[in-house]
């Protein structure tokens, strides 16, 4: 057996790495690879594909009476509907601040968290809102006003 | 030897056995002794699990009531009242909606001493925030984040956030109305990076508030899948958490020697005379305990015993304990004295109003209530970048382990208080009675009113001050009291006008007998 000569190896040839050192960093890399797949995966579970909300689009049937620019609210829902001449039209009750239910009067909405004021037409008026209360998509059927929390619509959108 | 004596000996020594088995046991669990001497003193202290996060020997100057006011202990203990009694309510709390608030009201009125355990549970809770914020006062004044704790402050930081958020996943588990406007109030804050990227237009490219609303709550509303998310924060996450960093806070505080102490601390205690109640070294006077190769801090002082140290049993572990059973005498007399609140069920449709977050969150929500982001997550990012910047910024040398030690001192602190106090009591009134950009300018971009509130002059009025002192003194020691004092007394002013003078529409009210009537 010859031995080997001690002439530094050139880039092309370099020293074979031994055996534990390669043992040791594929494990340590390995390890690494799984750790930062393993954490991806688990972050993927808290946010669910099919979200549990419930419905979105739901039926009111607006009073014969309802005067025009007074807010029908129906229960349990943060949404007024309004119908004047021009037709029917939806405007939803969700603070655009902290997500508070803000509350129809004559002027407008006003809202009982931080005090923000919102016009008739949604746009803000004073506080911290910082948009206007968008304006939700409505469909009539029949005699029943179906609205589309989910889906808004440029404001001014009235449905005839 | 016939076979039956050695059987009758046989028997003889395992009854023996037998008889001292109890003080066998006794003795391999505390195989120290009784602590009377010096060296069983240690052992005591190092033979056991809990007890070794201490040193074996504690220095005069730690032992000094002013050094620590105990606070840390007292955020130790209420946190160890909180954890017994958290796992004592969750025998029979229920994370789903109704059932959860039908559970807390079985708590409350059925379940025999549930009620106090839950007064003491939301008591405990209360002193521990107000302890924590207090000892981490107590660290930057003395100047303890100063070499070798400056890691130390930045894990105390991360304590303080846990704390926090503990007790805020806490308050939603009643789900009563106080819990779900608060939580919904909170789970938007989450949100409202979206006023920032909505004004640019890019939320439906990049929506980070988006996001992290939707996985604080798993849903788009409040609603049972939010519940079990906190539920899952408060009771596994975040306590586990708090557990490992208060394991490394501990851990540090011993291996960077012990309390903050001035570099002349032995010269100052000789010179106030004190009585000495223990001699320093029963003992072997000339030798030391110190191992010098492995702790670090100044090697061995030959010739004057090792250091003005005492064994930690008795003397530092009596004061440990009566301090946590101080906190637990004051939890105890609250929880006698005042309930825990428990308002109607949660109504998703007709808000609380007004809608308050627990009161140490009131001086956040006094800042959302000019704007959501910068009230809620700019500026705690910009207090919480700084107070983790403290040590880096301040390498000095002057003043360590003096309260308010450094350039201007107590003198600088007085006139802190002074700006701290005076600058968001005048920016409030002002707001409060000409109200702000919006009212004035109906039409104003959003994003100039993000940048420009109260909130934010008020961050920028601590600023000026800040570096002020800096010029000042010619110190950055001078000018991180003057700020930190700032960021104290800001808020306590803003929680105060928070949580006393804000009715309903959030509207200001000298006292709550002048809210209209609904």
């Amino acid at each position: 057996m010859t031995l080997q000569s001690k002439a530094p190896r050139s880039r092309l040839d370099p020293e074979p790495m031994a055996r534990r050192d390669w043992l040791g960093l594929s494990s340590l890399w390995t390890m690494g690879a799984a750790l930062l797949f393993g954490v991806v995966g688990m972050l993927r579970l808290p946010k669910a594909a099919v979200l549990a909300s419930p419905s979105k689009k739901f039926k009111v049937a607006l009073p014969e009476t309802l005067p025009a620019g007074e807010a029908f609210v129906p229960p349990g829902r943060a949404v007024a509907v309004y119908r004047d001449a021009e037709g029917t039209y939806a405007v939803s009750t969700i603070c655009t601040h902290l997500g508070c239910v803000v509350k129809a009067n004559p002027e407008g909405f006003e809202c009982p968290c931080h005090g923000s004021r919102f016009n008739a037409d949604g746009t803000v008026s004073r506080g911290p809102a910082p948009r206007a209360l968008p304006w939700l998509k409505v469909q009539l059927s029949g005699g029943v006003v179906v609205v589309d929390e989910g889906t808004t619509v440029p404001s001014g959108t009235k449905v005839a | 030897m016939n076979p039956a004596s050695t059987q009758n000996n046989a028997l003889r020594e395992f009854v023996d056995n037998l008889k001292s088995a109890p003080r066998r046991m006794y003795e391999t669990a505390f195989r120290g002794g009784a602590p009377t001497t010096d060296r069983s003193r240690s052992t005591f202290v190092f033979g056991n699990v809990f007890l070794h996060l201490h040193a074996v020997r504690t220095h005069r100057w730690s032992l000094r009531w002013t050094t620590t006011v105990g606070l840390g202990i007292m955020s130790l203990s209420a946190f160890l009242i909180t954890l017994v009694t958290g796992v004592m309510l969750m025998f029979y709390y229920k994370p789903f909606p109704e059932a959860a608030y039908a559970s807390i009201k079985d708590i409350h009125f059925v379940v025999p001493t549930g009620r106090l355990i839950r007064n003491l549970h939301r008591w405990a809770a209360n002193i521990m925030v107000v302890a924590v914020i207090l000892h981490m006062a107590r660290a930057f004044f003395t100047g303890a984040y100063r070499p070798p704790r400056e890691y130390n402050w930045l894990i105390g930081i991360g304590l303080l956030v846990v704390t926090l958020g503990l007790s805020f996943t806490g308050y939603l588990l009643p789900w009563d109305q106080l819990a779900y406007w608060a939580i919904t109030i909170g789970a938007n804050i989450a949100q409202s990076p979206r006023e920032v990227t909505d004004a640019l237009g890019i939320t439906e490219y990049f929506d980070p508030g988006g996001l992290q609303r939707l996985l604080l709550l798993g849903s788009d509303t409040v609603g049972a899948e939010a519940l079990i998310r906190f539920y899952l924060l408060h009771v596994m996450i975040l306590p586990l958490a708090l557990a490992a960093l208060m394991g490394v806070h501990f851990w540090r505080i011993r291996k960077d020697g012990g309390m903050v102490r001035p570099a002349d601390a032995d010269e100052r205690l000789a010179k106030m005379k004190k009585v000495e109640t223990y001699p320093v070294f029963t003992e072997a006077p000339n030798k030391t305990y110190q191992l010098a190769a492995v702790v670090r801090g100044k090697t061995a002082v030959v010739g004057r015993g090792p250091e003005n140290t005492v064994p930690s049993m008795p003397h530092l572990f009596y004061a440990e304990l009566g301090v946590m059973m101080m906190t637990l005498l004051v939890c105890v007399a609250l929880s006698l004295v005042s309930d825990a609140p428990l308002k109607e069920l949660a109504n998703p449709s007709v808000p609380e109003n007004p809608a308050k977050a627990p009161w140490y969150f009131l001086g956040l929500q006094e800042m959302v209530s000019f704007s959501a982001f910068m009230g809620g997550i700019g500026i705690p990012a910009i207090v919480l970048v700084g107070l983790a910047l403290i040590p880096y910024l301040d390498r000095e040398k002057e003043g360590t382990g003096e309260w308010f030690g450094g350039p201007g001192g107590w003198r600088l602190v007085k006139l802190s208080m002074l700006v701290g106090f005076g600058a968001p009591l005048l920016i409030e009134s002002f707001a409060i009675r000409f109200g702000w950009l919006r009212e004035w300018f109906p039409k104003i971009p959003q994003l100039i009113v993000t940048a420009v509130n109260p909130a934010t002059i008020l961050t920028a009025v601590y600023a000026l001050y800040s570096i002020w002192c800096i010029r000042r003194y010619g110190s950055a020691r001078s000018g991180a009291l003057g700020l930190f004092t700032c960021f104290l007394c800001g808020f306590v002013v803003l929680t105060i006008i928070g949580t006393y003078f804000r009715g309903p529409n959030w509207v200001f009210y000298w006292s709550p007998s002048d809210w209209p009537k609904h």
